[in-house]
């Protein structure tokens, strides 16, 4: 089982980053086809991070590296964590902590952007943490179901029940794609930052960043859209074989959901997605969980 | 090596302009001419952005502007000046305030003239400018390496 969970992990290490690259350059053809247009290649991602990495990096201080290169590492950690089977816990701490990090960067700046960013991007924190909680505490007590009492935090051990945890945790899944939005920074929850121009805050937290510093930042959001993407899959992945192929169509199910509504929606005010988000996470993680505490 | 000409970020600029040329650059962007397919992004912040296009003339208030933008862009960078007012005032030059065109604030690389200039022209003005772009690259790359010997 170790060999197992190293060899996923290392696969994760490698393909990770090329896999959510890519699907980010699927989703700009997508969302450009959705809009009538032609859009660039599948690769462009690629390009524009190695174009990034070959450019100057106009710093505003040296620790705007080390931060950086911390929130990537961070992200990597948190996703090696996560496809090594470990406590569930204990990855989405490594995540809370990775987050906090490019708060770090934007406020590293005295741009005004810069620190209007972060203080959003702390918004969206504090909008989508209850859910992440929610979730883990979820997927306890569903192993505690299957298991007849005895529950796991541990992911081996989530991935490896009799039955998919989306048989017990419908709410739970639900509330988990709502702050999925949040976390990807798409629109409506793009508020932070946001991959197309045009927003009142230029590019909110990676106003400031450059070169080799901004190139880091975006190889760190497509490594943690893997390891989010994972998250998903987790709630489809049983002992049975045909759970992993359910698994990826459901990751890549959602992906494609996502770009749709990034879309055709509009961007909400800060205020809007925390009521969203907990009310949300109130109604559809708290009531699954009443049902998991006093009906199974 | 990594191509820049495969990714270049644009940063608009409007400068004492009527806003006819802004619209045929916003015109750039739409299902018709659709420029994204080149990989180009319209980036409103000039620390991400390669190409710098402006419309408009110069005048004194927005001298200082245009250069601290242009000084916001990291290398290898390259101006586009947009409609014959940024070439050279256009039929704004004798007015009290007009200084003239962008090239009397930051040098400017590729002129693309009209009034205003079609997006057709605009296209071809960055694809020159990608030209140019390239050149830069291979000069700053040799800096660098001097640099670091
Ligand atoms: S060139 Fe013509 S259209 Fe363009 S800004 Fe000048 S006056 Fe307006």
């Amino acid at each position: 089982m170790l060999v197992y969970r190293i060899i996923s992990a290392v696969i994760y290490l490698i393909l990770g980053g090329i896999v959510a690259g890519l699907l980010a350059g699927i989703d700009r053809k997508l969302s450009a086809r959705l809009q009538g247009r032609r859009g660039p290649s599948v690769l462009q991602p690629f390009y524009d991070v190695a174009k990034l990495f070959s450019k100057e990096t106009l710093a505003l201080n040296h620790g705007q590296f080390v931060i950086a290169f911390s929130f990537l590492l961070l992200i990597v950690f948190t996703g090696v964590l996560f496809f090594a089977g470990v406590d569930i816990l204990l990855v989405f701490l490594a995540l809370s902590t990775a987050a906090m990090f490019l708060v770090f960067a934007a406020t590293s700046s005295n741009s005004a952007m810069s620190t209007m960013g972060a203080q959003r991007e702390m918004m969206q924190m504090l909008a989508y943490e209850p859910m992440v909680l929610i979730t883990a505490v979820g997927f306890y007590m569903s192993t505690q179901i299957m298991n007849g009492g005895e529950g796991s935090f541990k992911i081996i051990d989530i991935a490896t029940g009799d039955l998919p945890s989306i048989v017990y945790l419908p709410g739970i899944f639900l509330g988990f794609l709502f702050i999925l939005t949040i976390k990807f920074r798409k629109s409506p929850f793009d508020i932070s930052t946001s991959h197309h121009a045009h927003q009142e805050l230029v590019k909110g937290v990676t106003t400031d960043l450059s070169g080799r510093n901004l190139g880091m930042i975006e190889i760190a959001h497509w490594y943690e859209n893997t390891f989010l993407l994972g998250v998903v899959a987790l709630f489809f992945l049983s002992n049975d074989w045909w759970s992993i192929p359910l698994a990826v169509g459901a990751a890549a199910l959602v992906y494609f959901i996502e770009t749709i509504i990034d879309n055709v929606s509009a961007r909400v005010k800060w205020e809007l997605m925390v009521k969203l988000a907990w009310g949300v996470t109130i109604v559809c993680g708290g009531l699954n969980l009443l049902v998991l505490e006093y009906i199974f | 090596m990594a191509k820049i000409t495969k990714s270049p970020w644009l940063l608009h600029y409007d400068g004492s302009s009527c806003n006819g040329c802004d619209i045929e650059v916003l015109a750039c962007l739409t299902p018709v001419y659709d420029v994204e397919r080149f990989g180009i992004i319209n980036t409103g912040n000039p620390k991400h952005a390669d190409i710098f296009l402006v419309t408009g003339g110069i005048n004194e208030k927005n001298k200082a502007v245009v250069k601290q933008l242009y000084d916001q862009m990291p290398e290898p960078k390259v101006v586009v000046a947009v409609g014959i007012c940024a070439c050279n005032g256009g039929v704004f030059k004798d007015a009290y305030n007009i200084i003239g065109g962008v090239d009397k604030a930051i040098p400017v690389d590729v002129y693309v003239p009209g009034c205003a200039a079609r997006p057709e022209a605009i296209i071809d003005g960055v694809v020159k400018a990608l030209g140019v772009l390239d050149e830069k690259q291979k000069a700053f790359k040799e800096a660098k390496k001097k640099k670091g010997v």
